[in-house]
């Protein structure tokens, strides 16, 4: 176990590594240079302005150099400045990691816990599975900017219960999360009920569940203790990459509800050329992903024995 | 039920005692029902967040708009476009001896500036604003290693000399009509910034505490002050306790950043947010169809102002270089129609680059009506008959062909290009649309001039601002200025240059506004850029909130915020 963890952290460095080169290289051949598009917003900046600001950001200096800097930075534990928000991006990145995770982290429990428990009764009351269905593929086919909006006009325009989006001044903000979450759950759940559903129904045919209940085990049991965490795999496979994607932020969520978050910093990073904020938000979110994949992988070994043997 | 606001947090209930009950709910209700219609918290909603608070580096709307109510420069352009004193005593002109003709120490025509700071005037921790923060700002602006944005006025002001505690003595080594406004120049902080400065001139604008600190109170002199920041979300203002000037209403500002407009209305129609900035708000369109769903619930006011939609055209085109297919392009477009049902009539026909609220316009500036048959005349005197297809051909057989360019997911600029494109086909010319995201088009293809026809965008500008950098052959950019200058287009007429030159140096108003009019009358007739229309800023307020005045330039409304009040 120890060896194998190894090889994967060691395995997951080397992608961040390359990873860090490739986005470094993808940024700096984006056209035009922050300089220009501000020089483009002032009249008044002229080619002295431009050439003095490009120095001033060392945006004169070849694309190797910028790079090496950049890794020396990193060595010695600096993150940068985000020019887009005159900050440090270790300190903006804390903040959008935490609003991230608090939506993007209960939306998953939610629709984990709702959509195995929609699973498990598509499973265990076959004239129900039609139904179950039925919400699967509605949570599915809507357009989560859609959903959102739906769920803002009625819940805050209309009854005015919760608020449109945001984040409240102080505190947590549970109220402003309720929709947001909400959102997010629906679209999510539809997949974590159909794949339980399916995966509980095969499990429910095995030969050891008819000893089960042959033992005369109360169906309750069989479900939850003897099919359920052979049905699990699956599903937890499928949340550790729904993990991972939500890590890099619900942009759309996050837009819609006016939320800051990854989504939002790592979009306004690379569309406003802050090279600085972009690679350190996209290996973030490379390494959580990474890391929740991992996370899955020894969790299913921890599930399944025959995994554990070889 | 629309509109309602969500709850507050119930207060736990508890038994007043016995006897005192009814005396104790009439005073109750006394105090709470003042105090229920008592607005003293205005929150704001804008598409933007400032990227710093530090007044100099980065120019942003965003930044303008939330800085106008925590900081006041020395001078501004207000509602009427007139130049006026906010943190100076009086506005220095050659009649008040405020600015004095000289001859600089190199020989060459200047002039020294005075400006005053008001009395009282005090940042928010106590301290005074005194002519040292005027000197801290000007060595700071001096230094190229700060990152201050144009360095021109620093360049020019080549001396600064500190007469008192209150005033200092600008000298210029150029003389320009508009010598009494200050610009960008204005009063920092040097009590917190000048040893940040000092330390290291180049790391200045990362540690400058307008960023590290924003919520110091002795960076702010304007009527509020940063109380609290949530990056990219939000900035919470509070009455500054040291402004000498007249009290503001409200007790609390808070501006809130929604990027996306219908999220943006949607806080608006829950009642989280009271009003809309015009200066970063809904686009026009959405506005007008927020009007005419709720437009009893709130006041909407549109205010056209400095931005200038156009077509920045090719002048080297085999095509667009001729003045008469130019003429021939305006003719065939249908400004009014456009701007009627695009935009409810509420963005002005523009007939030159100079908006008719510009002291300077000239009202009687040629004006192109729609005409198609005046605009396929001109077309066939300039040699493009019509083709079997119905595009016109020159007489080597090239089609009238031009390809045609705006920022992309700009959904006004992609329906008014999908519009022009039909209305010019009616004259004979094709237009084959190609859009690139903003920073692609600006930062790319129009400063390295890529584009081969037409450009559909806007210039920002200032009141009576000269439009050198679009008009003068010298702004045409190349990699030899290192692709400086705005006159994409390749633009050249000598005696463009000459009035650009002219007017900036022209100090009586009388001949100034005749060499504008000459400008102007050029314009119209050479069309350098086809003139489309001035933008209009959509405001929406709550009807309780009086006392907003738009200004339609970059000097943003809250400039005057003490003035706002609560019905």
């Amino acid at each position: 176990m120890g060896r194998i963890l190894a090889a994967r952290l060691a395995q997951i460095a080397a992608t961040l590594a390359i990873l860090s080169f490739a986005a470094f290289a993808l940024i700096a051949l984006m056209p035009g240079d922050p300089i220009e598009v501000a020089i483009a917003g002032d009249p008044r900046l002229s080619a002295e302005d431009a050439a003095r600001l490009r120095a001033l950001h060392g945006l004169d200096r070849p694309f190797h150099e910028r790079y090496l800097a950049w890794v020396a930075g990193l060595a010695r534990g600096e993150f940068g400045h985000s020019r887009l928000f005159a900050r440090p991006v270790a300190a903006l990145l804390g903040p959008a990691l935490r609003a991230t995770l608090a939506l993007a982290g209960t939306a998953l429990a939610l629709a984990l816990v709702l959509g195995v428990a929609l699973g498990a009764l598509a499973a265990a009351r076959p004239r129900l599975a039609p139904a179950v269905d039925a919400i699967a593929v509605m949570g599915q086919a809507m357009p989560t900017f859609w959903l959102g909006i739906l769920l803002i006009i009625l819940f805050a325009v209309m009854l005015g219960w919760l608020p449109a989006g945001g984040v409240p001044e102080q505190g947590f903000g549970l109220s402003h999360l309720v929709l947001p979450v909400a959102t997010l759950a629906i679209a999510h759940l539809a997949a974590y009920a159909r794949h339980s559903a399916a995966a509980l129904e095969a499990a429910l045919t095995e030969p050891w569940i008819r000893t089960a209940r042959a033992r005369g085990a109360p169906e309750r049991v069989v479900l939850w203790r003897h099919a359920f965490p052979n049905a699990a795999l699956p599903v937890l496979q499928l949340a550790a990459l729904d993990a991972g994607a939500l890590a890099g932020g619900a942009l759309v969520t996050e837009a819609v509800f006016a939320r800051p978050g990854m989504g939002r910093l790592l979009h306004e990073a690379v569309m406003g050329n802050d090279t600085n904020l972009a690679l350190i938000a996209l290996l973030v979110v490379a390494l959580v992903t990474m890391l929740a994949t991992l996370g899955a992988d020894l969790a299913q070994r921890a599930l399944d024995p025959r995994l554990r043997e070889r | 039920m629309a509109g309602a606001r969500p709850r507050p947090p119930r207060p736990p209930r508890r038994r007043a005692p016995p006897g005192r009950g009814a005396a104790a709910a009439a005073l109750v209700a006394a105090l709470a029902a003042p105090a229920a219609f008592a607005r003293d918290t205005l929150t704001i909603g804008i598409t933007q967040y400032p990227s710093t608070f530090h007044p100099n580096i980065e120019n942003m709307a965003a930044k303008s708009y939330v800085l106008g109510f925590a900081r006041r420069p020395l001078t501004a352009h207000d509602a009427e476009w007139r130049l006026v004193c906010l943190a100076c005593e009086t506005l220095p002109s050659l009649e008040n001896g405020l600015a004095v003709r000289e001859t600089t120490p190199a020989g060459r025509p200047g002039i020294r500036v005075t400006y005053r700071l008001r009395e009282g005037f005090r940042w928010g921790d106590g301290t005074p604003v005194s002519a040292e923060d005027l000197r801290f700002a000007w060595e700071a602006g001096r230094d190229p290693a700060t990152g201050f944005g144009p360095a021109e006025y620093y360049r020019s002001a080549y001396e600064l000399i500190v007469e008192d505690a209150r005033t200092v003595t600008l000298r210029f080594d150029r003389v320009t009509f508009d010598h009494a406004s200050a610009g960008d120049f204005q009063p920092l902080p040097a009590h917190i910034e000048r040893a940040r400065w000092q330390a290291d001139p180049r790391a200045y604008r990362t540690r400058t505490a307008y960023d590290t600190e924003a919520t110091n109170p002795g960076l702010w002199n304007g009527p509020f002050r940063i109380t609290a920041v949530q990056p990219g979300a939000s900035v919470t203002l509070e009455r500054n306790g040291a402004w000498a000037g007249p009290a503001p209403h409200f007790r609390r500002i808070v501006i809130r950043t929604v990027e996306n407009t219908p999220a943006l209305e949607a806080q608006l129609l829950a009642g989280q947010v009271d009003m809309i900035a015009g200066e970063l708000g809904l686009p026009l369109e959405q506005a007008i169809a927020l009007e005419r769903r709720a437009g009893e619930r709130f006041r909407f006011t549109y205010r056209p102002g400095l931005i200038y939609e156009h077509l920045d055209l090719r002048h080297d085109h085999p095509a667009l270089g001729d003045r008469r297919v130019r003429q021939a392009l305006l003719l065939a477009t249908d400004r009014e129609a456009i701007s009627q049902r695009l935009f409810a009539g509420r963005q002005p026909v523009a007939h030159s680059s100079v908006n008719p609220l510009d002291p300077m316009h000239d009202p009687e500036v040629r004006r192109w009506p729609h005409d198609l048959a005046r605009a396929r005349a001109l077309l066939e005197e300039a040699g493009w008959t019509p083709g079997p297809d119905g595009i016109r051909r020159n007489a080597a057989g090239e089609r009238l062909s031009l390809e045609f360019m705006t920022t992309a997911g700009n959904r006004a600029r992609e329906q008014v290009q999908q519009v022009l494109q039909g209305m010019w086909r009616q004259a004979g010319i094709e237009a084959r649309i190609r859009n690139e995201p903003p920073r692609v088009l600006f930062g790319e293809t129009l400063s390295r001039r890529r584009f081969q026809g037409l450009a559909l965008f806007a210039w920002i500008s200032a009141p009576e601002s000269v439009p050198r950098s679009a008009l003068h052959s010298e702004e045409i950019p190349r990699e030899a200025r290192n692709w400086s200058g705005q006159n994409y287009g390749g633009y050249r007429n000598p005696e463009m240059d000459a009035l650009t030159e002219a007017i900036p140096e022209e100090l009586d108003p009388a001949r100034r506004r005749a060499l504008w009019r000459r400008l102007q009358a050029i314009y119209a007739e050479d069309l350098p850029a086809i003139p489309l229309w001035f933008r209009a800023d959509a405001h929406v307020w709550p009807p309780w909130l009086e006392g907003v005045r738009p200004t339609g330039h970059l000097n943003a409304s809250p400039l005057w915020a003490e003035a706002w009040r609560a019905r």
